[in-house]
């Protein structure tokens, strides 16, 4: 083995340009897949980390009917904090959220949204609900850059707002917008504003009720509650990890397309190898080489393409990779409306485990294709591979 | 003794107007009287004010004092054959593009029929106005040269979608000639210009009535009756959901 893969080596270097131009393919296919598996790594990693620190915290409560996908339930999704759950909200452990359908009229355009009722002495998410906690004549409301976007405010806008209370009787007041913040998340955004939990009861008119209730330890054992559903951060991150399933599904045809084209010059070299080299392999088997050693000899040598590639890769991919993890990847287009938990830079994430699995995979890959032309050596002739006779 | 005339005469005078000006719901009840009918067909044209452009729609309702209505929509060519069925608190929607009957309920009943300022359930509620407001006459007005009384409105029960209402009532006709709406906070969300009364069948009726969301650009939606003939024959299967389809 050591014998065969010294020649292998020798061979290949022999080969000059060849071999180079082989290598070069390859270890592009390694860099490329290696850093767009790390930047879903990174986009897996930065969604469900930004979820948690502006939607979701440690996982949720959500009153029976409440379904956020279905507006018109929003009406009927609201009943008063359970008693097992004012420890956890006095300590700052747990935040009641209530959530209830309005319209807006920027510009005396109307507009369909979400009032969301939020404690502005809350500590759990990353919003700026301290901003609420102000005198003003009109409501203090705070609301996303997505929103202020969609309807033209900017910080210190007056707006009117109209709801309807419990009995279903309209009324309306005047928001002021106390703070625009930014998230990567635009289920915390599009269509929705926050205004002091306690104003919004008022409202309504109901004191002391709630749409849904966010924890923030998430390793803790939640006892079902009469009326309420329990939400684990696994259940309330799913759609992004079918987004990235999706996504990565995407990338395989890139990665394939990318295999192909290096398989499609290493199997073309391995050809012409043998066409050209039947006299080197009669010597072989005339010096006692069985056809399966000569076979070994050649798959070696193909083989050894990915490993001078893995290390060709090592020398100019590790400083890109590196670079790319530290200043992340800007995408060219706005993300801000893809309606999906998604920043404009993702940093990517490189494991040890990503990188084994991917050299691996290519190195394998590539003895298959090495191995499957060099099956010709077993059917040669050896006195007329010995003679240089082309078979 | 002069003094104490002058303060006779003004008294008398004052019970004089006070007796000559009917109460609120005496005014309502009148106004309910011209307004309502045991049946009705119409055909109407409504025309929705937007920013930019206009849409007008037109139809022909049959209908049973406030609680069954049968409308059909004539024109324009896309709303052409779409049905819309009352019955008591229940509506349901013909669409002639795809053959299917959709019931609007629940928090559908809060959008807008056909994108104007007019809301389902604006259209749907049939309580009597006497029975979910307490009302006061607050003075009077010259409307369009006609005198109105100012009738101020306040729920008398929860469950009502304004809270309070003003209402312009023609004095001599007893026929609503402008109504607003407010919110609870006292927020003016809507309001109605009721105009072109008219005598028909012994009855004082406005044939065009403009309903403004007030919050909201536009020019609003107007609605105008082109023909309407009161206390009809109206057979009873137009109000049956099979009737919608055909």
């Amino acid at each position: 083995m050591k014998l065969a893969i010294r020649l292998a080596y020798r061979n290949l270097i022999g080969a000059g340009l060849r071999t180079w131009l082989n290598v070069i393919v390859l270890s592009f296919s390694f860099v490329i897949i290696i850093f767009m598996k790390g930047v879903m790594i990174g986009w897996d990693n930065q969604a469900k980390t930004d979820m948690t620190n502006y939607e979701i915290g440690g996982g949720q409560y959500w009153y029976k009917t409440y379904d956020p996908f279905d507006p018109f339930s929003l009406t009927e999704s609201h009943a008063p904090i359970p008693e097992e759950f004012k420890e956890e909200i006095a300590s700052g452990e747990m935040e009641p959220f209530l959530i209830v359908p309005g319209t807006i009229y920027p510009q005396g355009r109307l507009q369909s949204i979400v009032i969301k009722g939020i404690n502005p002495r809350q500590t759990l998410f990353l919003l700026p609900s301290h901003k609420l906690d102000t005198i003003t004549e009109a409501i203090p409301a705070i609301i996303g850059s997505l929103m202020a976007k969609t309807i033209k405010a900017s910080a210190g806008d007056q707006l009117t707002i109209r709801w309807r209370d419990v009995n279903g009787t309209f009324d309306a007041g005047d928001i002021v917008i106390t703070e625009i913040f930014s998230t990567n998340v635009p289920a915390v955004e599009s269509g929705q504003i926050y205004v002091p939990l306690e104003k919004l009861q008022s409202m309504m008119m109901m004191p002391g009720e709630a749409t849904i209730m966010t924890f923030r330890d998430s390793e803790k054992n939640r006892p079902a509650v009469d009326g309420w559903t329990v939400k684990n951060k696994a259940e309330l991150t799913a759609s992004v990890d079918k987004m990235i399933k999706t996504k990565s599904a995407g990338q395989t045809i890139l990665y394939a397309i990318l295999l192909l084209l290096a398989m499609l010059a290493i199997f073309d070299t391995q050809v012409l190898s043998i066409f050209r080299r039947q006299k080197e392999i009669g010597t072989y088997i005339a010096l006692g080489y069985t056809r399966q050693q000569v076979v070994g000899l050649f798959t070696v040598e193909g083989t050894m393409h990915a490993v001078l590639a893995a290390l060709l890769s090592a020398a100019y991919g590790l400083p890109f990779l590196a670079w790319m993890a530290k200043n992340g990847w800007t995408m060219p287009i706005d993300t801000s409306e893809f309606g999906m938990a998604i920043a404009q830079t993702l940093y990517p994430i490189y494991s040890i485990g990503l990188i084994i699995s991917t050299v691996l995979i290519l190195t394998t890959v590539t003895a298959i294709v090495s191995y499957w032309p060099s099956r010709r050596i077993a059917k040669m002739n050896p006195t007329d591979a010995l003679r240089g006779k082309l078979q | 003794m002069k003094k104490h005339i002058i303060s006779i005469i003004s008294f008398t005078i004052i019970s004089l107007t006070c007796l000559s000006q009917p109460g609120a719901d005496e005014i309502l009840k009148k106004v309910e009287k011209n307004m309502s009918s045991d049946n009705r067909v119409f055909e109407s044209v409504m025309t929705i004010h937007g920013n930019r452009t206009s849409r007008t729609i037109t139809s022909r309702t049959w209908s049973v004092g406030d609680k069954r209505s049968f409308t059909e929509y004539l024109s324009p060519a896309r709303e052409q054959g779409t049905k819309m069925l009352k019955l008591e608190n229940q509506l349901w929607i013909y669409s002639p593009s795809t053959d299917r009957t959709i019931q609007i309920s629940g928090h559908m009943l809060r959008q807008s029929v056909m994108g104007s300022d007019l809301s389902y359930e604006d259209m749907m509620d049939d309580r009597k106005l006497t029975d979910v407001y307490t009302s006061v006459v607050s003075g009077e007005e010259v409307i369009d040269s006609r005198r109105s009384y100012i009738l101020d409105l306040t729920a008398k029960v929860t469950d009502a979608a304004y809270h309070s209402r003003k209402m312009w009532i023609d004095s001599e006709r007893f026929v609503p000639l402008r109504e607003e709406l407010f919110a609870k906070s006292g927020q003016l969300l809507k309001r109605t210009n009721l105009s072109d009364v008219k005598q028909i069948e012994g009855r004082w009726f406005p044939e065009t009535v403009i309903y403004k969301d007030i919050l909201k650009q536009g020019g609003g939606t107007e609605f105008k009756i082109t023909s309407i003939k009161f206390n009809q024959k109206i057979p009873e299967y137009i109000f049956t959901k099979a009737a919608l389809k055909q």
